[in-house]
């Protein structure tokens, strides 16, 4: 299964799930994303699961208000009488190589400053299926960030059956001893490169991490890899100022000051609009990753 | 655009006679919709003395004004009634009514009308099939919506400003973008005027008055809101008119501009291209009640539902609607039913959603272009000879156009750093250094000789 086929499996698995399920459980509505996730706020208090689709992340600001001031909010300002942990928002986000301002844009880090919310993103069919039950079934309101150029990118074999990862836990993928290298979404496959070419060409050991969530976030992986390794490498598309490569970067100096051999490295969009044409030059790709590794070990 | 204005006097009386026409129908029309007490009202309304004693006790709540008490346990039925009619000025094949609302558009009008819409079809044509071979990233095209753009676009002056979707470059035609300034922006090279920053069809020019086109929905409407209430301030004698979708009129925007409008009389003109489909949803699923111009009345603003297949209608429903906006200051809605023949892009593939037969329908026997060249041929102002030499110099104006856009350099990796402010932070600036000694130390890795050197 490739990974939209992976996700729509796991809809199946919830569905499944449901005998009532028909055609007035999956449907069209009007196109209105502060009415999609609202509607989808009201039928989660009401105890339904909901999982609310916005096209595309770049879209999702007219709900901001809603997720922000509502769906996070609902069971810390009710006292825990109500909340909408049910809802679920599938949103597609990420470059594309050709989607300019409105079709390619990382909306992390926004959500990721919002108590109550819970940021996921996957990598790869097998994590997302896994990750979105997780999500369905987590009693909070989760957002579900889909990289889109990653849907039909890579077949994997995704056990039909019905299995969860659970949230708020970064996987290691590589362990190594010279760099800690996070990422997460289509990055991890960036990095993937670059630690590969770090070996290959520096002879450099690399930690590969897909964090997987980012809101609340593993930080007890990432202290540990960066104690073992004394140096870090952050890489998003998203721009660089505000970014969540900043909320890791400065938890790790907090907790590993005199473990790091060298700055930690952001390798990030730049602080422009996601620009159409000069895609090439903005996002970080594997050779501004490996100029930043190269940085790294030789500081 | 002398020869327009010229026009535009001409029209003028056939314009009052049919204004009048349409508000005593509209009257009559609500005198037999409305449930009884309302008839009442709007009985005493009109005459000064009658249904006075029972209504004499009125409602004194700061939030109505135009009410009355009832005894009755009444709710408004949106059942009750007829819809808002649609108007329309030819029929299925371009022959005309009443001679009285034919808009007595000239020969010369016309077939310059005429040929911009085909030249845009053309232009579709060949830039939808430039996408599907990979030479540009993406592409809408405007099939079976023409009528909706020349005839709006040629109701209106150039200063009035275009808030627009993203489905009307038949405006930006009208108004003189060529297909040079159109190939440019698809092609993201160094002379499009948005420096290769956006999507193709994402055009804009400062010098038609065209504001610069923005994927996100329903964004632009509040905007027009805003826009129309500073030129009415400024005293221009302009109003803008506001492009959009009948998917877009659910987003929070589009309730949040009629209101704005409407409560701070601002001169514009809402105009909803009603195609039948925001994506793949259909209008089935998108709203219930009577449609976008159904809305007005709930706003307090004057509304109107037109063909927009019938160029004339729109036309005539444009000029009405403008003389509102700017010598009344309110603004006005039109609802032109129309269909979008193609996909909604070239991500999209509306099989899936739509049967062909439908499709079809609307290609071959409602289509504005079709309307049009009828009537134009009736009058002998067209004919296959003619079409076969235009057909022709069309292909040719926008292939070569094509080509010239397609070498043209992309501009320059400078210009993805300006104009994120008026001037360039100093924290952006080290960011671009960083940037071009990076592509400098590896640049065999970056496409640098499709770009434009930076100045």
């Amino acid at each position: 299964m490739n990974l939209f086929q992976s996700l729509t499996n796991a809809m199946d698995t919830i569905l499944d799930s449901d005998p009532t399920a028909g055609k007035d459980r999956v449907f069209n509505t009007p196109l209105s994303e502060q009415g999609i996730v609202g509607f989808g706020i009201g039928m989660a208090a009401a105890g339904a699961t909901a999982i609310a689709e916005i096209q595309f992340a770049d879209y999702i600001f007219p709900a901001f208000d809603q997720l922000v001031n509502e769906g996070a909010k609902f069971r810390y300002r009710s006292g825990n009488l109500f909340n909408c942990g049910s809802l679920t928002v599938r949103t597609p986000c990420g470059a594309v190589g050709h989607g300019a301002h409105y079709h390619s844009q990382s909306v992390e880090s926004f959500f990721a400053h919002v108590p109550g919310l819970k940021v996921v993103i996957p990598r790869g069919p097998i994590q997302a299926k896994g990750l979105f039950l997780s999500s369905v079934r987590d009693k909070n309101p989760v957002i579900f960030l889909e990289p889109k150029i990653l849907y039909r990118q890579a077949v994997e074999e995704v056990p039909v059956r019905d299995y969860e990862i659970p949230l708020s836990e970064a996987e290691i993928l590589e362990e190594g001893s010279d760099v800690t290298v996070v990422g997460w979404g289509t990055q991890v496959h960036v990095l993937r490169d670059v630690c590969k070419m770090a070996k290959d060409q520096l002879g450099v050991s690399c930690e590969l991490i897909d964090l997987q969530t980012i809101l609340p976030w593993d930080e007890d992986t990432i202290i540990k890899s960066v104690m073992k390794t004394g140096r870090l490498l952050i890489a998003h598309e998203a721009p660089i100022t505000g970014g969540f490569a900043a909320e890791i970067s400065s938890t790790v100096q907090e907790h590993c000051f005199l473990a790091l051999e060298a700055p930690i490295q952001r390798v990030c969009g730049w602080d422009t609009p996601f620009p159409h044409i000069f895609e090439p030059f903005y996002l970080p790709d594997k050779w501004r990753c490996f100029e930043a590794m190269k940085k790294l070990t030789s500081y | 655009m002398s020869r327009l204005s010229q026009e535009r006097k001409m029209a003028a009386s056939t314009w009052l006679v049919r204004a009048a026409f349409l508000r005593s129908r509209g009257k009559l029309s609500h005198l037999r919709t409305l449930p009884n007490a309302f008839k009442a009202l709007r009985l005493s309304s009109s005459s000064s003395d009658a249904g006075a004693g029972r209504h004499q006790d009125k409602p004194r709540y700061p939030g109505i004004s135009n009410s009355y008490f009832t005894e009755k346990l009444e709710f408004d039925d949106p059942d009750d009634g007829e819809a808002i009619p649609v108007y329309r000025v030819m029929d299925r094949n371009g022959k005309v009514f009443d001679e009285a609302h034919d808009p007595k558009l000239s020969k010369e009008t016309l077939q310059d009308m005429y040929k911009k819409m085909t030249l845009l079809n053309t232009m579709d044509r060949i830039l939808y099939e430039s996408q599907r071979q990979g030479r540009i990233s993406f592409y809408m095209t405007n099939y079976g919506e023409e009528g909706t753009h020349f005839g709006s676009a040629a109701g209106l002056l150039p200063e009035d400003v275009v808030l627009g979707q993203y489905r009307e470059a038949g405006v930006l035609l009208w108004r003189g973008f060529t297909l040079d300034q159109c190939m440019n922006q698809c092609y993201a090279n160094q002379f499009d005027l948005g420096k290769g920053r956006q999507m193709p069809v994402h055009y804009g020019s400062k010098d038609l008055n065209f504001v610069t086109i923005s994927s996100t929905l329903a964004t632009q409407m509040p905007q027009a809101s805003g826009y129309g209430y500073a030129l009415k301030r400024a005293g221009t004698g302009n109003c803008v008119i506001c492009y959009f979708g009948e998917g877009a009129a659910s987003e929070g925007d589009a309730h949040a501009a009629f209101n704005f409008a409407a409560t701070l009389d601002a001169p514009v003109i809402f105009f909803c291209r009603n195609n039948g489909y925001a994506i793949s949803t259909p209008t089935s699923d998108q709203y219930r009640g009577d449609g976008i111009a159904g809305r007005g009345r709930g706003y307090g603003m004057k509304a109107i539902r037109v063909d927009g297949n019938d160029v004339f209608a729109v036309y005539n429903v444009t000029k009405a609607a403008r003389e509102i906006a700017v010598n009344q200051s309110k603004p006005v809605m039109v609802e032109a039913m129309t269909y979008r023949i193609g996909h909604h892009s070239t991500s999209d593939d509306s099989s899936v959603y739509r049967s062909l037969k439908e499709v079809n329908y609307w290609d071959k026997e409602d289509h504005p272009i079709g309307r049009l060249r009828q009537y134009m041929e009736s009058k002998n102002w067209w004919d296959n000879e003619l079409e076969e030499e235009w057909k022709r110099d069309a292909r040719q104006q926008v292939m070569a156009a094509f080509a010239k856009a397609e070498k043209a350099l992309k501009p320059p990796v400078k210009d993805m750093f300006t104009d994120v402010y008026d001037t360039l932070p100093s924290r952006l600036e080290k960011q671009y250094h960083e940037c071009v000694d990076h592509i400098a130390k590896y640049p065999h890795e970056y496409p640098t000789e499709l770009y434009a050197q930076d100045k």
